[in-house]
C-alpha cells in the first residue's frame, strides 16, 4: 500500500499542535477535519492575491476568479462523478443543501397527506428540514428502524415505499454508529417506484469513493469541512431534470435573469441555486482538498482505513466494561461507546485534560439514543490521518478513565 | 462563614493540584460524597436539561436562609455542583444575590460553566440566582 502516513500527517500543521502541554490526539473527525496546507495556503492566498466579486465583473481579478470558482464546481463534479457542472450547486454546507431540497422539492412535489421516508439513524440535518416541510404541507415523515447492530431494515424499507411516498432521505454513513448504508439498493428499490432519493453524503466523502451516477441517487450533499476542506462550503449534487423542475429558494443576485418590479426570469443551472454572493474562497479550498483526497488515492484511503478501523474495532472491544453502539457490517472509523458505567460526558472531558478529543453526547441524532434508551455515548472518529498508536493513547486514556470513576 | 471566604477556601485547597487529573479526581470524590437527592426531587420541574449533562436543582428558604439541594447525572457536574452548594447554602438571599462566583475562573473550570457546554450548570447557577431573587421579594 503506497500510504506515507508520516508524510501525509506532515501536511496537516494542527496535528502537531499540543493541549494542555500534550501531543494532540484528534479523534474528533466527524465533528470536522483538519486542513492540509495546501488548503490553508490556496485560502491565504487568494485573499493576499486575487480576491474579488465573481461572475458579474469586468476586471481581470474578478474574471480569474471566477475561473477558478467554475473549475472547482468542476473539480467537485468529477469527485462525485457526476455527468455536468450544472448538477452541481456551491452551498454553506451539507446542512443548507439539504434544507434547500425540503424547500424547493417540497415546494413543488409535496402535497397534504404525502409521505416523506428517512431513516431512525438520521443526523438532526436530516430529519429537521422534513419535519419542517411536511409541518408545511401536512405531510407524514415515516422512519425507517434499524435494527441494534445499526443496519437498516431494508424489508421494512420495502414496504413503507407506498404510492403516498414522495421523496427518501438516507445518510450514505451515521455519524453516530459508523455504518455505511447500501445507498444503491436504497436508490433502486425507490426508483422501482419512481420515488427520488436524496442521500447525505456528509459522512462518506472523507472515507470512500463517491459514485453519484452509480448510485443512481436525485440528490447527493456534502460538507467541505468534513473532507478536509474550509468550513462554510458545501455541495448539493441534483439530476440536472429535477434541478430544472423545481422551484430556487432562495432569491437575490446572481441568481437572476432579468429582473423588472413586475416579474423576475431566474438564471439557468446551476446559478439558479446560488442566490448572493457565494463563497468563492471556501469553493476553490474545498476544490484543493478534493484534488489532495483524490492525490492520495480514494483506495489507498479506503484500506488504510480498513487496517485502522479493524484495529480499533479490535483495541476498544478488549477494554473491559466498553460497549460499542453499532456493529454493522459495513462500516467507517466512527465507533460509539460506553465505558463501564461512566457517563459519557464524565469521561470526555477527562479525556479532553490528557490530550484526546472526543465527542461526547447525541452526535445530533437523537432517535439513535432513543433507539438503544442511552442519553449519549463517547465517539471516537477517526480519519486517513489517524495512527494506530493514536488509538493506543485512547485505549490506555480509556483505561485510566475507568481507574478513576470505579474508586 | 461569607461567601467570599469560602470562595477563597476552595481556591486554596485546588492551589495544591499541580495536575488536572487530580483535580478531577478530587470533584469525582465531591461528587461521590454529594448526598443523593430524593427521588421525589429529580422531578421534571427541578430538572435542568443540558445537551451533554442532567442537572436537577432544588431549594428551600429557611429562617432568612437558602438552602439547596441538587444532583447531577455526571459525576464531575455532581461534584462541580457540591462546590456550588458549599458556596451558597446557607446564606442569605442577598449575598447569593450580590456575590459573584470567582472561584470558578480561579480554579480553572470556567470552559465548564460556559454556555456552550449544555451541561446544565450555567442554568443552574442562574436558577440558584434566581431562588434567591424570589425569597427576597417574598421578604418585601
Amino acid at each position: 500500500m503506497n500510504f506515507n502516513i508520516e508524510k501525509i500527517r506532515d501536511d496537516f500543521p494542527i496535528l502537531k499542535e499540543q493541549v494542555y502541554g500534550k501531543p494532540l490526539v484528534y479523534l474528533d473527525n466527524g465533528a470536522t477535519t483538519h486542513k492540509p496546507q495546501v488548503v490553508i495556503d490556496t485560502v491565504k492566498e487568494i485573499y493576499e492575491k486575487q480576491n474579488s466579486s465573481i461572475h458579474r465583473g469586468i476586471h481581470y481579478l474578478s474574471e480569474k476568479m471566477t475561473e477558478d470558482y467554475e473549475e472547482a464546481r468542476d473539480t467537485a463534479r468529477k469527485f462525485i462523478n457526476a455527468l455536468s457542472t450544472t448538477e452541481i450547486i456551491f452551498t454553506h454546507g451539507a446542512t443548507s443543501a439539504i434544507n434547500a431540497v425540503a424547500f424547493s422539492f417540497g415546494e413543488k412535489f409535496v402535497k397534504e397527506g404525502d409521505e416523506v421516508l428517512i431513516s431512525e439513524m438520521e443526523h438532526h440535518s436530516n430529519i429537521v428540514p422534513w419535519q419542517m416541510l411536511c409541518e408545511r404541507k401536512h405531510a407524514h415523515l415515516k422512519v425507517i428502524p434499524f435494527n441494534d447492530n445499526g443496519e437498516l431494515d431494508m424489508d421494512a424499507y420495502k414496504e413503507m415505499l407506498t404510492g403516498k411516498t414522495r421523496i427518501v432521505a438516507v445518510n450514505h454513513a451515521s455519524n453516530s454508529l459508523g455504518t455505511v448504508n447500501p445507498v444503491k439498493e436504497i436508490t433502486r428499490l425507490a426508483h422501482e417506484k419512481n420515488i427520488p432519493v436524496l442521500i447525505d453524503g456528509a459522512q462518506i466523502v472523507q472515507h470512500g469513493e463517491v459514485d453519484v451516477r452509480d448510485i443512481d441517487c436525485d440528490f447527493f450533499v456534502f460538507s467541505g469541512h468534513k473532507v478536509f476542506g474550509p468550513t462554510g462550503i458545501g455541495v448539493l449534487y441534483g439530476k440536472e431534470k429535477l434541478l430544472e423542475e423545481i422551484p430556487p429558494y432562495q432569491g437575490g443576485g446572481d441568481m437572476v435573469d432579468c429582473v423588472t418590479m413586475g416579474k423576475t426570469t431566474y438564471n439557468e443551472l446551476p446559478f439558479k441555486f446560488e442566490a448572493g454572493t457565494t463563497n468563492y474562497t471556501g469553493a476553490i479550498g474545498l476544490a484543493k482538498a478534493l484534488d489532495y483526497v483524490s492525490g492520495l488515492g480514494i483506495s489507498n484511503i479506503v484500506a488504510y482505513e480498513q487496517q485502522l478501523t479493524e484495529y480499533a474495532a479490535e483495541k476498544l472491544a478488549a477494554i473491559d466494561g466498553l460497549k460499542i453502539f453499532g456493529n454493522a457490517g459495513k462500516r467507517i472509523s466512527v465507533f460509539s461507546f460506553h465505558l463501564a458505567d461512566i457517563h459519557p460526558y464524565d469521561a470526555g472531558m477527562v479525556l479532553d485534560k490528557m490530550g484526546i478529543a472526543v465527542r461526547t453526547g447525541t452526535h445530533c441524532t437523537q432517535p439513535v439514543m432513543d433507539h438503544y434508551d442511552i442519553s449519549g455515548t463517547i465517539r471516537a472518529s477517526m480519519v486517513l490521518y489517524n495512527t494506530k498508536e493514536e488509538i493506543d493513547l485512547l485505549v490506555s486514556a480509556l483505561e485510566r478513565v475507568r481507574k478513576m470513576f470505579s474508586k | 462563614m461569607s461567601i467570599k471566604a469560602i470562595q477563597d477556601e476552595i481556591i486554596e485547597e485546588f492551589s495544591m493540584f499541580e495536575d488536572w487529573l487530580d483535580k478531577y479526581d478530587y470533584l469525582i470524590e465531591l461528587g461521590n460524597e454529594l448526598p443523593e437527592i430524593d427521588p421525589g426531587q429529580k422531578s421534571d420541574e427541578n430538572l435542568i436539561s443540558g445537551c451533554q449533562s442532567k442537572v436537577w436543582l432544588d431549594a428551600e428558604y429557611k429562617e432568612g436562609k437558602v438552602w439547596f439541594q441538587a444532583d447531577s447525572d455526571a459525576i464531575i457536574v455532581r461534584g462541580i455542583v457540591a462546590l456550588l452548594i458549599k458556596v451558597l447554602n446557607g446564606q442569605p438571599p442577598k449575598e447569593i444575590i450580590d456575590n459573584d462566583l470567582h472561584f470558578i475562573d480561579e480554579i480553572g473550570l470556567k470552559q465548564n460553566l460556559s454556555p456552550t457546554r449544555s451541561n446544565g450548570l450555567v442554568a443552574m447557577v442562574k436558577k440558584m440566582k434566581l431562588y434567591a431573587i424570589a425569597y427576597q421579594a417574598k421578604e418585601g
